[in-house]
């Protein structure tokens, strides 16, 4: 029986904006992320990785570089354990330790460019990288494919010749297709029949990265025992944990994962990359290892998301209702199956009311980097079809786009795409307050000359995940409270998992203080990802406050000598039942504890199976140069169904950076491919992040609709802002334009081809 | 390395009003020698091709990407990295703005951030919110959308 | 990266003898904004880089009745910052003001920009339109050459071995002169040109007939491209919208450009046009006021 909760309306201080509490080492320089790990003895991890996208290894000769003054260490994939294919939760996707294994440093083809051939520790960065040069490897070169089109195509090179797809339950061999699956419900051949208005278009998209500033890093030693411990940015320390121990084939025991800070992840920071080669470096060199990932390394051999081909469907009646709709998923993986069709069904069709509905996607094999989670993996895709098909159905039909959305809207009970039921949601109220903003009530304003505006509109949503999470809390004699747990900080979370405590405790944020530790010193704790760090964590850590607060009635029973039933806590006071004017503050008490039986802690931990879902809307006002086609953001609004925000500061930040990548996903980011099947744009220099000249204010609704899972009324909020940008813009720029483009990105080349 | 490795270059260097004499490889970045020889890992890596402003640093009064100065090119120069702009009265206002402004989300890009943003307040007092766009535009920030950083700025410039 | 040595000359004599001993294992160290990226992606491989900021010659910035001399390591945020030259200079100060970001403007130059010969180089346009010289010191004495005779090709130049660029100088435009850059980019800032287009006019003293013009484009051949027939087909014409079309017509023409991740043929051509009409405007504007 799941708990439910009510709605509170008196918090102390939830809802707050104290300054986080790792604030003041992340702007002196004092915080230590994975890259500024310093040990003594330390020396320089580097790869050697592979010039093609797929081919043989045919040989491998490292006796030069193995030669060179301050080398310590070479290792091939001859060295890396022979992993059995075995498949590890890590909360966002399965893992297969077989192909996670090669996908770290191939053992016989490699399958992407930047592929690990060899790993080298050297005293230096320096010395490692002129090591690397060294080595000789011969290729034997294959065909590659780089599309899912070219993946599926009968005469397409077939990449992992292991890999048994699943049709629909048919397995099917020598194939890139890894997996099909479906979802039907109720009659849609009929419905679409007898629909009044239909509309069926194709979209593409091009695969784009996470672009976390800082790049992927580890360091490792491996010691005498064959006890592994591991410093590193991570989304994860327990996943990172199990990743490492199965790759090394090792007792997940053996493995010591301390998270150190990181500089941002969005999903691409959970699987682990360097770990597993940095401790087998450190085993065959006897010394601590650092790898630091080259910037063009982190592009084409990390894990980006998905691009792919998308076809929607949409039958409505003749009074607005959508009657049925259809959707055609292929997603790239990358070299591994994992393309998370599963969550684009799930999210494709979330903010409608659709009777009659049908999705079939497929996980396709090509040779590029094995695609990671991205901040809501898969629903921006189909958010861009989606909503860029609704807003062409209403201007077919000479319907009102906003009208249409607040007649079809999901709401309690409506079934999602992939079968479940919705519980209490705030997609309608997010469409009232988008109706109510300043900014949909705002005219667009004229455009200068030679220039046109247009607005555009665009829901989004993301299921968000509950899961696994520990954390413990401690009481110091002066009134403050200790509070370890294990969600990696990417976005000040910390500071929200202290309000949860000081919350129930009646105390200041600041009294309480939150550390992020390793693996050896907290519970189990899925990954900072998924929304799900301040629900869950922060749920974890109401109960072991809650927990804390019994164990305090215990002191108090024996500081009054009464039975601890007898003692009431509010406001951070305790009291007796039987005398109100017995009380005892938090702090008093604190002091007191040494006397009382010793130290009071506590603990709690929660697998929690569902999340509250999140829905948005944006808003966006574009301006174009129609002899260049730039366009200009100019004005944008992101309105989000929040639950309950802890630190509103911290939300607003999700949605605005959400809104931010989904606006680069739109206008110019891309993995543009040679005929060679590399990355041409590895750089920041050519993969165009929109800078802070490119944008204006970011303005933000919080809609709180309480979550009635969770004791504050938390909804995961992270996700669901790089949903609706991508479809926002381009229906801003089919309203400015007047043509409407289906194909990301829509930069300035295509939006001048689509004016042709 | 073989026996052909070039001399290391000896240089002389302020940093943060501290002065340091030691001995650089050639070819070691600026960046490097911060955080390697110096010991300061607050200015960050994030690109090694000056095109994202995370090692960012303030250079004889000029903020320049670190990554693409040579240690060597220190020697008889000021610098000042993030490490230097608190003082034991407090922190610069800048940083005070942008604790109070949750202008940072993971933190990466804030030390550079702070160290260009200073160098075009230590020279302009009330810039623009146009103009702190431009200056700050070979900042990149992933995570937050870089709203709260132009309002923290503005805050900082008024007090 | 090959591991170099670094060399730091104080006169222009030492500096040659070191780049004429290495030849093309050796290179000047202005700014590093270019050299050290190259270094590190072994497109050079280096025994030694010659910074040259110790050469009083090569850090001159010179202002003049004579005109402009900067030296070769002269970084961008002088050039810009110079009252004088942001007054009489503006089109210099478009190209050098959108280099990278404030950080690499700090130390790159119009001379280290020069040296590295990138089509899409932001520097060459202004300068090819302001008449711009090239001062070269080498083993064998000094020379000349126009800067649009500079670049020979996609990062190379008339340079030989063991030369150095020491100075550009550009001379003192006359009265109604005026001058504008830009470029076109996806984003606002820190991208490179998808196309740009450098123009300089001289306008008769009624400011309403071109005396003579200027054209040069980036990133959409080889090298810069001063597009002769473009700037020559404005000389006696008046400003007006027919001729200023003409000239952006055969500006088009004049670009070679190819297909690649920036941009496509049609893309770049399209935009040469555009940008050619608008920078005549604006050097007639600035020609004017």
């Amino acid at each position: 029986m799941v708990q439910t909760f009510e709605p509170k309306t008196d918090y102390k201080v939830v809802g707050t904006r104290p300054i986080r509490h790792d604030g003041y080492d992340k702007v002196t320089g004092r915080a230590i992320y994975g890259g500024d790990t310093k040990l003594p003895g330390l020396i320089w991890g580097v790869c050697v990785r592979s010039p093609h996208a797929h081919a043989r290894i045919k040989s491998i000769d490292t006796s030069a570089a193995e030669a060179m003054d301050g080398v310590f260490a070479v290792i091939t994939g001859a060295d890396m354990p022979k992993a059995p294919s075995k498949l590890v939760d890590l909360g966002e996707g399965n893992v297969n330790f077989k192909w996670a294994s090669n996908k770290l440093m191939a053992q016989d083809k490699v399958l992407y460019k930047g592929h690990p051939v060899a790993a080298i520790a050297a005293i230096d960065r320096y010395v490692g990288e002129e090591a690397a040069r060294k080595v000789v490897v011969e290729y034997e070169i294959l065909a590659s494919v780089t599309n899912v089109e070219d993946a599926l195509a009968d005469d397409a090179p077939v990449i992992l010749e292991d890999l048994v797809g699943d049709d629909l339950g048919e397995d099917v061999a020598n194939t890139n297709m890894a997996e099909h699956i479906r979802h039907e419900f109720g009659d849609v051949q009929g419905a679409m029949a007898s629909a009044a208005h239909t509309i069926e278009r194709e979209y593409n998209m091009q695969m784009v990265h996470q672009g976390y500033i800082e790049p992927h890093n580890a360091t490792a030693f491996w010691d005498e025992e064959d006890r592994i411990k591991i410093w590193t940015s991570t989304q994860g320390a327990f996943p990172a944990r199990a990743q490492i121990a199965g790759i090394l084939q090792v007792d997940v025991s053996r493995v010591k994962v301390t998270p150190m800070e990181i500089g941002g992840g969005f999903g691409g920071k959970i699987p682990v990359y360097f770990e597993p080669i940095a401790a087998l470096l450190s085993k065959h060199s006897s010394r601590p290892v650092k790898m630091v990932m080259e910037r063009t390394a982190v592009f084409e051999t990390t894990g980006p998301t998905p691009g792919g081909k998308m076809k929607i469907k949409l039958g409505a009646d003749a009074n607005g209702k959508l009657t049925a709709a259809e959707a055609d998923i292929w997603f790239e993986a990358g070299a591994n199956p994992g393309a998370m069709i599963g969550p684009a069904a799930m999210c494709v069709y979330a903010p409608y009311e659709i009777p009659n509905t049908r999705i079939d996607g497929w996980d396709v094999v090509v040779n590029k980097p094995k695609t990671a989670p991205y901040r809501a993996p898969g629903s921006p895709q189909v958010a861009f079809a989606m909503e860029s098909a609704v807003d062409e159905l209403c201007e077919q039909a000479g319907w009102d786009s906003m009208e249409f959305r607040v007649n079809n809207s999901s709401r309690e009970g409506t079934r999602r795409g992939d079968g479940v039921l919705f519980s209490k949601i705030g997609m309608e109220e997010v469409l009232e307050a988008a109706k109510d903003s300043d900014h949909w009530k705002s005219p667009l304003g004229d455009a200068p000359e030679g220039k046109t505006r247009g607005r555009g509109i665009a829901s989004g949503y993301w299921f968000n995940i509950g899961l696994k999470s520990s954390a413990n809390l401690a009481v110091n004699a002066d009134g403050t409270v200790t509070l370890t747990e294990g969600s990696t900080d990417i976005g000040g979370s910390r500071a929200s998992m202290a309000m949860h405590v000081a919350e129930v405790l009646g105390l200041q944020a600041h009294d309480v203080r939150p550390q992020v530790v390793d693996t050896e010193s907290v519970g189990y704790t899925d990954v900072t990802g998924g929304s799900r760090t301040t629900y869950a964590t922060g749920y974890a850590c109401w109960i072991a406050a809650n927990n804390l607060v019994d164990v305090l009635k215990e002191r108090v029973g024996v500081l009054w000598d009464i039975s601890p039933e007898d003692v009431d806590f509010n406001d951070g006071v305790f009291s007796s039942k039987a005398e109100a004017e017995k009380i005892i503050g938090f702090k008093d008490l604190a002091e007191k504890l040494a006397d009382l039986g010793g130290p009071a802690t506590s603990t709690g931990s929660v697998d929690l199976e569902s999340a509250g879902d999140g829905f948005g809307m944006h808003i966006v006002d574009v301006e174009i140069d129609t002899a260049t086609g730039k366009t200009d953001v100019i004005r944008y609004t992101a309105i989000q169904d929040v639950g309950t925000a802890i630190h509103p500061s911290y939300v607003e930040g999700q949605l605005q950076g959400g809104a931010v990548q989904g606006i680069g996903w739109a206008l110019n980011e891309e993995y543009f491919m040679t005929d060679e099947g590399s990355m041409a744009n590895s750089s920041f220099l050519d993969y165009r992040m929109p800078t802070i000249l490119d944008l204006p204010m970011i303005e933000t609704v919080l809609v709180e609709v309480p979550n009635p899972l969770h004791p504050y009324g938390v909804r995961g909020v992270g996700e669901t802002p790089i949903c609706p940008p991508i479809a926002a813009i381009a229906n801003a720029i089919k309203d400015a334009l007047g043509v409407r483009l289906y194909s990301t990105p829509m930069n300035a080349g295509s939006i001048l081809e689509a004016l042709k | 390395m073989t026996t052909s490795s070039p001399s290391k270059v000896h240089i002389k260097t302020t940093i943060n009003g501290q002065e340091h004499e030691i001995l650089v490889p050639p070819y070691m970045s600026l960046l490097d020698t911060l955080r390697e020889l110096i010991g300061l890992t607050g200015t960050k890596e994030g690109c090694l091709d000056g095109n994202c402003g995370a090692c960012t640093v303030n250079l004889d009064g000029r903020i320049v990407d670190s990554c693409l100065v040579l240690g060597a090119e220190a020697n008889g120069k000021e610098i000042n990295t993030v490490e230097g702009m608190a003082t034991p009265e407090g922190l610069h206002p800048l940083q005070q703005a942008f604790l109070e402004g949750a202008a940072l989300q993971c933190g990466i890009c804030t030390p550079g951030f702070l160290v260009a943003a200073k160098g075009l307040l230590d020279n302009e007092p009330s810039p623009s919110e146009g103009r702190i766009r431009h200056w700050l535009a070979g900042n990149l920030c992933r995570c937050t959308g870089y709203d709260k950083i132009v309002r923290a700025v503005q805050k900082a410039a008024n007090s | 990266m090959h591991p170099f040595a670094y060399v730091a000359p104080g006169t222009v004599d030492e500096a040659v003898a070191v780049l004429n001993e290495h030849g093309d294992r050796a290179r000047p160290l202005a700014g590093g904004t270019d050299l050290l990226v190259k270094a590190r992606a072994n497109v050079w491989e280096l025994d030694a880089v010659v910074d040259i900021k110790n050469i009083p010659e090569l850090m001159d910035l010179k202002v003049g009745n004579d005109g402009l001399s900067i030296g070769a390591g002269v970084p961008c945020y002088q050039v810009y910052e110079n009252d004088t030259i942001a007054a009489d200079y503006p089109g210099i100060v478009d190209g050098a003001s959108i280099i990278g970001g404030i950080q690499v403007q700090s130390r790159a130059g119009l001379g280290g920009n020069l040296c590295n010969a990138a089509p899409s180089a932001d520097g060459i346009c202004p300068l090819i339109v302001h008449n711009a010289v090239a001062h070269i010191a080498g083993p064998n004495g000094t020379r000349e050459v126009a800067v649009e005779d500079f670049c020979t090709g996609p990062s190379r130049t008339v340079l030989g071995q063991g030369e150095l660029l020491v100075s550009i100088s550009v001379p003192k435009p006359g009265d109604n002169f005026g001058a504008a850059y830009t470029r076109f980019i996806p984003r606002n800032e820190m991208d490179i040109a998808v196309a740009a287009v450098g123009v300089s006019v001289s306008l008769d003293s009624s400011g309403q007939n071109f005396e003579s013009a200027r054209i040069a484009l980036a990133s959409v051949g080889p090298t810069p491209i001063l597009a002769s027939a473009a700037g020559d087909s404005l000389a006696g014409k008046p400003v007006n919208e027919e001729s200023i079309a003409a000239a952006a017509a055969l500006a088009k023409e004049a670009a070679t450009p190819i297909t690649d991740m920036r941009g496509t043929v049609e893309q770049r051509k399209q935009l040469v046009e555009v940008l050619t009409a608008r920078m005549i405007n604006q050097a007639v504007e600035r020609a004017r006021g």
